[in-house]
């Protein structure tokens, strides 16, 4: 088999810490991310980047990690689920997303939800028109969109009243 | 009456999990010295394998190679028969058939030795469409390519021809449709002295896999088992293929001594796992002058594919719908399902009635034209009543009122007022760059539960624990994919127990557990096994109460204490619940009449959409679904499944083609089988009337299935009123639109 | 996954004369890698053929949008989502930006760049037809210096470019002579946001005097190539707007393009599709 690459040593934050890891560099960072950091919070549902169950956020922008290879994670700052909550503290749009069935299989959440942090961090008072936008790159099959919506308006009332 | 937790919108018992990135799917789990496995399909659509090569640079010799030698029991995939083989040994019967098998510990190595492996088949004369199979152009499977068929009769259709006023034919066609769950299909399997198979996976139905396993290994029932892990939807497309998989694993697994994962990457999922039936309906109806149905004549076919698997299920349910809630004193379908040379088609959320529904709804909105009357007017006319008889001889026990039901959707949907506007501004479609809009309906019932004898013959158990702990386990075999099951069960137990959800916990399904209450499929689980449910949280009460342990008016700790006496005295505090057939209802197998389902949902769904002439594209504008359902046991969950429901359905309609080539599917990719995204869809609005049925948990029925069924002639029937093309077949898409546009302008 | 890994090579150059030094150093060897919306799709599938890429994302020389009162010059590596934040593009490049905004996602628009776009030469693409609206020029930049070529004249057949081995794009470059063109921008795609184009149309026209007096049409998915409908722009130049005739630059269209059959959609769809939107777009000209 030829055989010319070897793994390279990547190093990144993920979620907040120094993270280190060994891969082919063009591996994905998907799968990066849940076979050698053992995030597996983050989905693979398509492998083409058409879904959006892979989101992440990258450098403060929203990334399909099954798009980017490995060698280009170097040093960069990335955010996936596991990042959101603080201890046992779920963020808002975790808490809405529950209240508000915006999951139900679960499959497409993760990756749904780092989308609509990232649509908030655009758009704090989404309209209707910016929130079904912000979202169009990530398919849920579950929820016919409705009630993810319904979950995001929640998250955004919720920062609007203090706590 | 007032419920405590039934009716509220109780979050999602694994919400937390799911929010968080905690929950485990398969693709989660990892196991010690676990290898990766992949599958060898077939390049031809029918043929005889002369060889296998395997070539290429490949270290063949750390692979674990399977083919159908290495099966131990039977070579097949038992489901209602045994014709599909595991692995195909002589012969190949559809594009993509499983033939060989590798596991290697570098999956990408593995993915160049499954490139690397060459399949020389004989190719064989193949058929891919119902017409072909049906003029047996080859035969391709028993005598003569029919899987099933059945023949239901209502009084005497023939004899009605004759007072016919109007007489109104038609045919219409539903192509395949994909799932698309976005967790593709996988499984790990494990095989070993000490413990036999054991599978993990994406599944929807672990007994069905429980069953095939068995057969492949010719093992006793307590040497496999099965458990499911989370499962990122299914809607159908994980009833019957998990076995498959499944037996692949456990193979590899068994060969290699080590725990094998197979996981199908999204390209591989489309083009070898089951799709809906592709359908064929013929419609010839007969009507008085009053527009009242005299005689309907239908005849249903379905593209079952390659093996039977479970089309004579799905053809069932088809037929029984086809002629939907209407009183008409005679009706005959003749049904089958037939065998073409493509994958295996199967279970998807609906089974059967989405064909044959979409058929009728259409179909009636041109026989109102013919008659004169507006498409309400015509259903006004016909809606069944109580006392009334269905196709299939069922009286009508339900109190529901389809007017009633309609004349809602209609107030909530604007309808009379924008059919009307909208035939006016139509005729001057430039004036408003060339967009046309339409407003349609589609009046439908569903049935909730297997048919007629169905619920009898899998004759579901429930089993229920209370811990010492005080907490209460619920130990079922119906799964959880995201359309509630948890939290419904929840629910219905800490009801009955009068004890918050909290403190109920769901076993997660595993075969060495839990006992078998059917699969998780047919509109079933909230109200047949929540009723097994409901009843064994009684069974447990009384045990409770008649030990003493526990007096009225008890509090949450007081049950607790309570549990923790008993078990302390007794051991364990269990309850077993067993399905009781309601006596009431009869159904006769043979000729395929009487009471097919205790209960039914019955709809009207009204979509509003516009048509852009200039490019054919259809946008649904606005979409009204008024059900009626029993009682809602979670109205956050139920909306849910119905908002879901018509999204699929409106790719059903709009969006989903698979496009064949010689029974392979040619766009298996998400860029090419399109589904639709969050700025596709209206707002999607879902209402429920509640006629509480006296056998459901708290007076549910089943919801499921009932949106695909008129999600997409509703929005069929509002193109034609947008545009007046004649719409017989969906997908509707926007090429085949165009055409149609272009003879309506011509 | 299809890929073998183990046989994929990437490196980071550390500026841009070292990353063309290494592709001139053993020619066609290297391929540079931006954004990798396109190349990871074909990696995942198995279907990248090419094994060894140069990291050019991080590359600052290929970054950034320059204004100057005569044009818009926009670094290869400008992504998507940068071409529709940038206030001027919006303003006088809206076409550009409705590309922009029409292609992919969010998340693939982040990531997207309309040097790859160039370079990855896909008939369906969004952007092209935008840019040959307005009149695009390429940089290309290699070990032993630079050119620019006209956009209209960069693609010669179905991927094929003028783009040699060793050679970047390095920027592209928009006059701001269009501002006060009258534009149009149509994508009809499988569905509304994330799809490939079944058909894409962009046109401009400049008004003068109650006629068009100047037109510039393109579109995308009707040919190999990015297609710009010369002969439809001959037939319109001159026409007096509220009697444009119309049928013949459509018959015209009609001929100058090259409309497939394929998984997405028909000839027969495409070339209707394209005579319909020609008429819608020389209808809002009339308003």
């Amino acid at each position: 088999m030829p055989e010319s690459a070897r793994k390279i040593r990547v190093s990144c934050v993920v979620n907040g810490s120094a993270a280190s890891f060994e891969a082919y560099p063009m591996a994905r960072l998907l799968d990066v991310l849940r076979e050698e950091l053992k995030l597996t919070g983050t989905k693979e549902g398509c492998g083409e980047g058409e879904c959006g169950a892979c989101s992440i956020e990258m450098d403060g922008a929203l990334v399909n990690s099954c798009l980017v290879p490995a060698l280009q994670a170097e040093g960069a700052t990335i955010r996936t689920i596991e990042g959101l909550a603080i201890g046992d503290t779920l963020h808002a749009v975790q808490r809405a997303f529950i209240t508000h069935g915006g999951a139900q299989c679960g499959i497409c959440t993760p990756g749904m939800i780092l989308a609509a942090l990232n649509l908030l961090a655009r758009h704090p008072q989404p309209d209707d028109a910016q929130i079904r936008e912000g979202l169009s790159g990530n398919l849920c099959r579950c929820t016919g969109y409705m009630k993810i919506f319904e979950s995001v308006v929640a998250a955004v009332r919720q920062a609007e009243t203090p706590a | 009456m007032e419920t405590r937790v039934i009716g509220k919108s109780v979050p999602r018992k694994e919400g937390r999990e799911k929010v968080t990135g905690r929950a485990r799917y398969v693709d989660d789990l990892s196991f010690p010295g676990m290898l990766h496995g992949v599958t060898v399909r077939s390049p031809a659509a029918r043929g005889r394998i002369r060889a296998i090569h395997f070539e290429g640079e490949i270290p063949w010799h750390e692979f674990t190679v399977v083919t159908a030698k290495d099966i131990p029991g039977k070579n097949c995939i038992a489901l209602l028969i045994d014709d599909q083989p595991c692995l195909a040994a002589e012969f190949v019967n559809h594009p993509e058939e499983a033939i060989v098998l590798l596991a290697h510990d570098d999956k990408y190595l593995l993915e160049e030795a499954r490139r690397a492996v060459r399949i020389a088949i004989e190719p064989l004369p193949a058929i891919f469409s119902i017409e072909d199979s049906l003029a047996r152009k080859e035969i391709i499977w028993g005598q003569d390519n029919i899987f099933k068929s059945f023949y239901v009769e209502k009084g005497d259709v023939d004899r009605a021809w004759s007072g016919a006023e109007f007489v109104v034919e038609g045919t219409y066609e539903t192509g395949a449709q994909e799932q698309l769950y976005i967790e593709p299909q996988g499984m790990i399997a494990q095989v070993n002295e000490a413990e036999g198979v054991t599978v993990w996976g994406s599944l929807q139905c672990p007994h069905y896999v429980h069953k095939a396993l068995m057969m492949l290994f010719g093992l006793p029932r307590e040497r496999i088992r099965v458990v499911q892990t989370e499962t990122g939807g299914g809607f159908g497309g994980k009833e019957e293929y998990p076995s498959m998989i499944a037996a692949h694993a456990a193979l590899l697994a068994r060969k290699s001594g080590r725990p094998v994962k197979i996981i199908y990457d999204r390209a591989e999922d489309m083009v070898a796992t089951t799709k809906r039936h592709p359908s064929r309906t013929r419609h010839a109806t007969a009507l008085t002058r009053d527009g009242k149905l005299l005689a309907m004549d239908i005849d249903f076919t379905v593209d079952g594919g390659a093996y039977e698997t479970l089309s004579p299920v799905v053809l069932s349910r088809g037929t029984i719908h086809a002629a939907g809630p209407y009183a008409c004193p005679n009706v005959r379908i003749r049904s089958r399902a037939v065998a073409t040379n493509a994958p295996p088609h199967g279970a998807f959320r609906g089974f059967g009635a989405p064909q044959s529904v979409f058929a009728l709804e259409r179909h009636l909105d041109r026989v109102a034209e013919v008659v004169g009357i507006a498409p309400e007017e015509l259903r006004r006319r016909n809606f069944i009543r109580e006392g009334q008889t269905l196709a299939v001889g069922q009286v009508v026990k339900e109190k529901v009122d389809m007017n009633d039901l309609m004349e809602r959707a209609f107030e909530l949907s604007g309808y009379h007022a924008k059919r009307k506007r909208f035939t006016e501004t139509n005729s001057d479609s430039d004036a408003h760059g060339g967009i046309k809009r339409g407003i349609g309906f589609a009046s439908f019932l569903h049935g909730a539960g297997f048919t007629g004898s169905g619920e009898e013959y899998l004759a579901s158990e429930v089993a229920m624990e209370g811990m010492a702990d005080g907490t209460v386990h619920i130990l079922a075999g119906s799964t959880e994919m995201g359309q509630g099951t948890n939290t419904i069960f929840a629910q219905i137990a800490a009801e009955a127990l009068r004890l918050d959800c909290e403190q109920i916990r769901i076993v997660q399904p595993d075969t060495a557990y839990v006992p078998n209450s059917g699969p998780t499929v047919a509109s079933r689980t909230a109200m047949i096994v929540g009723k097994l449910v409901e009843t064994a949280a009684a069974g447990l009460l009384k045990t409770l109460q008649d030990s003493g342990l526990l007096r009225n008016g008890y509090g949450a700790a007081d049950f607790s204490r309570a549990c923790c006496l008993y078990v302390a005295k007794n051991g364990a505090l269990k309850s077993f619940v067993k399905y009781e057939h309601p006596h009431d209802l009869h159904w006769d197998d043979q000729k395929y009449s009487g009471d097919a389902y205790g209960a039914y949902a019955w709809a009207v769904y009204v979509a509003e959409v516009s048509v852009d002439t200039r490019t054919a594209e259809v946008r649904v504008n606005d979409f009204v679904a008024v059900q009626e359902v029993g009682k809602v046991i979670n109205p956050v969950l139920a909306a849910g499944q119905i908002e879901g429901g018509v999204a699929q359905g409106i790719g059903f309609a709009l969006y989903e083609n698979v496009v064949w080539q010689e029974g392979r599917m040619l766009n298996a990719q998400m860029t090419n089988y399109v589904m639709p995204t969050s700025v596709d869809l209206p707002t999607i609005r879902v209402y429920f009337e509640e006629i509480p049925y006296g056998r459901g948990p708290a007076g549910a029925k089943g919801i499921g299935e009932l949106p695909l069924d008129g999600t997409a002639p509703a929005i069929a029937n509002a193109i034609v009123h947008a545009t007046g093309v004649d719409v017989r077949r969906i997908p509707i898409t926007a090429e085949t639109l165009l055409e149609m546009l272009e003879a309506v302008h011509a | 996954m299809r890929a073998y890994l183990p046989a994929y090579e990437m490196e980071t150059p550390r500026d841009l004369a070292a990353a063309l030094d290494r592709m001139a150093s053993a020619p066609g060897v290297w391929r540079a890698f931006a954004g990798g919306t396109d190349l990871m799709v074909l990696l995942e599938a198995g279907k990248l053929p090419h094994k060894r890429f140069l990291n050019i994302w991080n590359l600052g020389e290929l970054r950034g949008i320059f204004v100057s009162a005569e044009h818009v010059t926009l670094g290869a590596l400008t992504t998507y989502a940068e071409v529709q934040r940038h206030e001027i593009l919006a303003r006088e490049f809206p076409l550009l930006c409705r590309a922009a905004a029409a292609t992919g996602s969010v998340a693939t628009q982040n990531r997207g760049t309309l040097g790859g776009n160039v370079a990855n030469a896909s008939p369906a693409a969004d952007s092209p037809p935008a840019l040959i609206v307005y009149d695009a020029e390429i940089e290309i930049v290699a070990a032993d210096g630079a050119r620019w070529v006209p956009y209209d004249s960069f693609h010669s057949g179905y991927k094929k470019m003028n783009l040699q081995a060793g050679e970047l794009i390095r920027a592209i470059r928009l006059a701001r002579t269009h501002a006060a063109w009258r534009q149009y921008f149509r994508k009809v795609g499988t569905r509304r946001a994330q799809a490939i184009s079944k058909i894409c149309f962009a046109a401009a026209a400049r008004l003068e005097a109650g006629r068009i007096a100047d037109v510039r049409i393109a579109l995308g998915s009707v040919a190999p190539t990015v297609l710009r409908a010369v002969q439809v722009e001959e037939l319109l130049r001159g026409q007096r707007l509220g009697s444009v005739d119309c049928s013949g630059p459509q018959d015209a269209l009609s001929a100058e393009i090259a409309p497939i059959d394929d998984m997405r959609s028909t000839a027969r769809y495409r070339r209707n599709v394209a005579r319909n939107l020609l008429a819608e777009f020389v209808e809002t000209l009339a308003r």
